[in-house]
């Protein structure tokens, strides 16, 4: 039996393959993924245990509570004096400080280095005690105070050598360094693009504003004591707000940010090659329909050989079996060219990962296997049990077709309730109040699922009057796009083509009537299949389609927000918008002749009612320059918070029942523990607060913070917006490169360029069950070519020209495209519709310009998916299609 | 009436002139010469039947002559075209204008009403049907009552009809049917076979039939026998009793 399966597939190479392009590409994205975060999780490990490679603990600062890596927040540095109490103990064998920190190095341009948004490390180096450097000296030699060693990719990018000079700028305005050595980690030459700029001790804590403190005091135990000793040891001479760690638990910590970070992308990742290989499923499930049908007699003539049903279905699932192992393991391997795409995709949209070669694990080997091999499967059970129900008779019987099952009839009826248990799942998601988040997720994920299948199911329903709409749309379409392509492609391909001596037709642009008409006939003959092969273009349509007006409905209101709230003429932030900055560039730009006010907008994080929160807090300018949408409280309180006022939001107010006047207490990330008063409840904007929930004075802040950092810093000037203006702050700013002057409507771009961006990213991923269902398009339309081989051959011998036979095959491909755009953007609206119903932050907008751009889109996958479907009917010699059988 | 007025138009006109036509097949060892060099002249408004037992190169002989298929060696010309070093769109415009096909298994376009299938050649051309001609022609096949049917909704009979009034249509020099009774009963057999004989009698359409029926060939004017890639006899028109004597002397069966 498995012989036989495995000839059959043999014997349809063609067929299984295009069959099987749809699992490759979603396994391949699911082996991808893991190799993606598995290669990064192996460079970070890499890289923290590297750092305490001859370490045997680690005494760091230590935060009142478990702070978000979002850099606002860093433990505060200690007192250097306790580095020579650690010495003194006698279980120590070596131990060494060091600080670390931020800092930009500055290119030859004035402009920071940066790679792809990766940070920018300073730390103090210490050669004297190479056991707990991490760094290799590659040339020239470590610093000297004053000096820099910077990182040899960085050297290499932007032209800088051993000896020369460099600006750094760390905490205080941009400095000129002399390059004293160039430098690795380990034997890594960049670690995810991050710039490294190492110092000597001194002058490391001058930058990062840490004079006289530690960052860091790394231990090597000495012989013949434990590393339990050597804790207990260390443990009694600790001051406050420090803690010691083993080597290894510190390695951990360390990781445990990134872990997050890389569990979170994965997770993301998966959930996009779940959906391809749901949007490959509908194509299998097509293609083995359409061979079945084709292979009645074959099945037939088995059935009177004395195959019994369960042998039937026997076969077809065991080809499945093979075809979905075959393609899983194809898929497998491509998936570490997606892996190498992907490192290469978040580079381009500024979001460098780490990469010390990809990491192939037996975890990735087995789930891409099992989910290829069961998504196949699954997708053949249907077909395969129509195949059992071809009864033996067909096999004599001219022209026989497969039966209609006996539930055929109540198919739209099955489907209708498929689809409306799919929308009240998402219902009881949305509107049903205190679920958990997980189970919001299931029940929304689940909901989409059976509306997909049920609207797939029923849309055979719907295939004749849209083909009918769809037709005069293809047709005029196709016109549009093949004129815009004359000049670029079709004419030049044409004229070499001439100049080669080879026979081309003349590209013409206007419509062939008759054989788009046949092709236009065509796309309604069979609905089921038309219906089938649309619907996997309509799934990655309705959820582009999802993306594109939840993000037009952030993006429109945050705009609003933006403009609301802030009033001032220009904002400074940082050159990638999100960095916080520190409070010297303000200070900077007050020096600016003309500036009238200015306030800063400090960010952090606090802990408040059990729980981490992000705060912000604002200085006596701020009435003037900010505007809240209050509850309670008014524009004046903003200025007058001092030591003990908070403003709250509205929503962390009910949560909490805080209101005006209410007292609660916030423990900062030094651990001091704040009693605040509610000054005031703001309403956040829509689309997002650009505030934390709590905002406190900047005095209170500052006292409560080791090193505050700004948010955003905006600034009135005398005349407003005027070129002298710009020029005036962009001078002030340039010895701090990574900051920048951006008037009001250059930040508010630059705000939803940041939400536009991650829309980019999920297209580019959609974007990939696009093109399986491209593929679906080819398949369907390939089996459909070799169905009606006769047909065409007909055609052919009563006057159909070649060109003519390609234009019906694309217009029926362009007909179908269009089906499933059409439903895919509808269903995609509805859905859009009923989260912004649920969800304040969004307001239902159609994004217009866009859903015609995937109309388009749309168009252009029809035609593409015809081109070789096309070339292969347009071959046909007339003679072979009539003998044919 | 139309038909006569065609008939002057194209007993003056076109006919089919092959010489020494040479089909292989394969080469070397599987080389198979399909036709041996035969000649034959189609009379204009002459149903021709070509007879021959299964492998003879009757089929192959149609093939060429239509121009849907190419000779090794030799000529063909329709109408006074040569046909035989025309390139593929040439060749696919000439069938439009001068060339009809009826097929054994009909053949005709599933989502089309039988209005549509016929006028079908015609509006791949890009052109309509003269609508009096039309509504004779369907007078004449007897399919005015069925013209919007889809073909499922027909016959067996009824389709081939169709086929022939696709074949009609556009008044073509000349009609090829390949086994036009091969997939039917006796009676409807008859039935069609009476409506080609008409449309030679009344359209004086030039039709070349390939068959091994003795009683189709019966209704030709002028019967071809080949065997073995040959014309090895031709006769007038003749009963279904002398050909089937032909070809029990040939020793064709």
């Amino acid at each position: 039996m498995i012989r036989f399966a495995v000839q059959g597939l043999l014997a349809r190479k063609l067929r299984s393959a295009l069959t099987a392009i749809g699992v490759v590409l979603g396994v391949a994205l699911i082996s991808g993924t893991y190799v993606l975060t598995d290669s990064i999780t192996s460079a970070f490990d890499s890289i923290f245990t590297e750092n305490y490679k001859n370490t045997d603990a680690a005494i760091t600062g230590k935060t009142a509570f478990d702070a978000e890596e979002d850099g606002t927040v860093t433990a505060p540095p200690f007192d250097a004096g306790l580095l020579t109490q650690v010495r003194e103990l006698p279980e120590v064998g070596a131990a060494g400080g060091g600080v670390g920190g931020e800092a930009q190095l500055i290119g030859k341009d004035g402009k920071s280095i940066v790679f792809g948004g990766a940070p920018n490390l300073a730390f103090s180096v210490d050669p004297a005690l190479p056991q707990f450097n991490s760094l290799t000296l590659v040339s020239g030699a470590w610093p000297a105070p004053g000096e820099v060693v910077i990182d040899t990719h960085s050297a290499q990018e932007k032209g800088f050598a051993a000896g020369d000079s460099i600006r750094v700028q760390a905490r205080g305005p941009a400095e000129q360094m002399r390059i004293a050595g160039l430098v690795e980690f380990g034997a890594v030459s960049s670690i995810g693009g991050a710039t490294l700029a190492g110092f000597e001790l001194g002058t490391a804590q001058r930058l990062l504003d840490k004079t006289g403190k530690l960052d860091q005091i790394l231990i090597a135990k000495k012989d013949g004591t434990s590393e339990q000793q050597l804790l207990d040891a260390v443990r009694p001479i600790l001051p406050e707000a420090t803690q010691v760690r083993s080597a290894e638990d510190q390695a951990a910590e360390d990781a445990a940010g990134t872990s997050s970070f890389t569990s979170f992308l994965q997770t993301f990742l998966l959930v996009f090659g779940g959906i391809a290989l749901f949007v490959g499923s509908f194509v299998i499930a097509n293609s083995l329909s359409i061979t079945i049908a084709q292979r009645t007699r074959e099945f037939a003539t088995l059935r009177t050989l004395g195959a019994s049903r369960r042998q039937i279905l026997g076969t077809v699932v065991l080809e499945a079996l093979v075809t979905g192992l075959v393609s899983a393991v194809v898929g497998l391997f491509l998936g570490l060219a997606i892996a190498t795409g992907l490192f290469k995709l978040f580079d381009a949209v500024g979001f460098t990962l780490p990469n010390n070669g990809l990491v192939f694990r037996t975890r990735t080997i087995i789930v891409a296997l099992a989910v290829g091999v069961l998504v196949t499967v699954l997708a053949s059970l249907r077909p395969a049990w129509r195949a059992t129900r071809v009864p033996p008779i067909a096999a004599v019987r001219e022209g026989a077709t497969l039966m209609p099952g006996r539930l055929h009839r109540f198919r739209p009826l099955g489907a209708a309730l498929l689809a409306v248990a799919g929308i009240a799942l998402v219902l009881i998601g949305l509107f049903v109040d205190g679920l958990s988040t997980s189970t919001l997720l299931s029940l929304l994920g689940a909901g989409v699922l059976l509306l997909f299948i049920g609207i797939a199911l029923f849309s055979a329903r719907l295939v004749r009057p849209l083909a009918a709409v769809s037709d005069p749309v293809a047709r005029w379409a196709v016109v549009v796009l093949t004129a815009i392509a004359w000049p670029f492609f079709l004419f030049p391909l044409w004229l070499v083509r001439r100049l080669r001596g080879r026979p081309a037709e003349f590209p013409r642009v206007l419509p062939d009537g008759p054989a788009v008409a046949i092709g236009g006939q065509n796309s309604r003959r069979d609905p089921h299949r038309t219906a089938s092969t649309a619907a996997a273009l309509m799934i990655g349509l309705a959820l582009v389609t999802l993306v594109a007006t939840l993000g037009a409905g952030i993006i429109k209101p945050f705009e609003q927000a933006v403009d609301g709230i802030f009033s001032a003429d220009y904002a400074i932030t940082a050159q990638n918008n999100f960095s916080p900055l520190p409070p010297t560039v303000a200070a900077a730009v007050a020096e600016v002749p003309g500036v009238e006010t200015q306030t800063s907008v400090r960010g952090g994080q606090a802990k408040a009612f059990d729980k981490t929160i992000t705060i912000t807090a604002v200085d006596a300018e701020a009435p003037g320059l900010l505007t809240f949408d209050w509850r309670s409280g008014s524009q004046a309180s903003l200025g007058e918070l001092g030591a003990d006022g908070a403003i709250v939001d509205a929503e962390y107010a009910d949560n909490h029942a805080l209101s005006q006047g209410s007292r609660f207490a916030m423990e900062t990330a030094t651990g001091k523990v704040l009693q605040l008063q509610v000054r005031g409840v703001f309403r956040p904007p829509a689309g997002g607060s650009p505030f934390g929930n709590v905002t406190i004075s900047t005095e209170t802040f500052d006292s409560t913070t080791s090193q505050p950092l700004n948010i955003y810093t905006f600034v009135n000037m005398r005349g407003g917006v005027t070129a002298e203006n710009t020029a005036a702050l962009g001078n002030a700013l340039s010895t701090f490169p990574n900051a920048k002057a951006m008037t009001r409507e250059e930040f508010k771009k630059a705000q939803t360029d940041s939400v536009k961006s991650i829309l980019n990213v999920l297209y580019v991923l959609l974007a990939l069950s696009v093109l399986v269902s491209l593929f679906g398009i080819v398949n369907t339309l390939v089996l459909t070519v070799f169905e009606r081989t006769r047909e065409l051959g007909m055609l052919r011998a009563i006057g159909l020209t070649r060109l003519q036979v390609k234009r019906m095959i694309r217009q029926e491909s362009v007909i179908t495209a269009l089906i499933g755009a059409v439903i895919g953007i509808v269903l995609g609206l509805v859905l859009a519709s009923l989260l912004a119903s649920r969800l304040e932050e969004i307001t239902f907008t159609i994004p217009t310009s866009q859903l015609v751009i995937f109309a388009i889109v749309s168009v252009v996958v029809g035609i593409f998916a015809a081109i070789w479907p096309a070339r292969r009917a347009a071959r046909l010699n007339p003679l072979e299609a009539l003998q044919y059988e | 009436m139309i038909g006569t007025e065609g008939t002057a138009a194209r007993t003056n006109t076109g006919v089919v002139h092959a010489e020494d036509v040479v089909r292989v097949y394969g080469e070397g060892d599987t080389e198979v010469r399909a036709l041996r060099g035969v000649s034959v002249q189609i009379d204009p408004g002459q149903l021709t039947a070509v007879m021959g037992p299964s492998g003879s190169g009757k089929s192959t002989l149609m093939h060429i002559l239509a121009g849907l298929d190419r000779p090794t060696s030799g000529s063909v010309r329709i109408d006074g075209i040569e046909i035989t070093t025309l390139g593929d769109d040439a060749l696919t415009k000439l069938r439009r204008q001068h060339i009809g096909f009826i097929f054994q298994f009909f053949n005709l376009l599933p989502m089309l009403s039988a209005r549509d299938n016929i006028v079908l050649p015609l509006t791949i051309a890009g052109t309509k049907p003269d609508p009096q001609y039309f509504e004779n022609l369907v007078e004449r096949v007897g399919l005015a009552d069925r013209l919007e049917h889809r073909p499922a909704e027909l016959s067996g009979g009824q389709q081939q009809r169709v086929a022939i009034a696709r074949a009609l249509v556009s008044r073509p020099t000349v009609v090829f049917a390949d086994e036009p009774t091969g997939n039917l009963d006796s009676r409807t057999s008859g039935e069609i076979l009476a409506l080609m004989r008409g449309s030679v009698d009344e359209y004086g359409q030039t039709t070349v039939m390939v068959t091994h029926d003795a009683r189709a060939a019966a209704m030709a004017d002028r019967v071809l026998y080949l065997a073995d890639g040959e014309i090895v006899k031709e006769t007038g028109r003749s009963s279904q009793h002398e050909i089937l004597q032909i070809i029990d002397t040939l020793d064709l069966q």
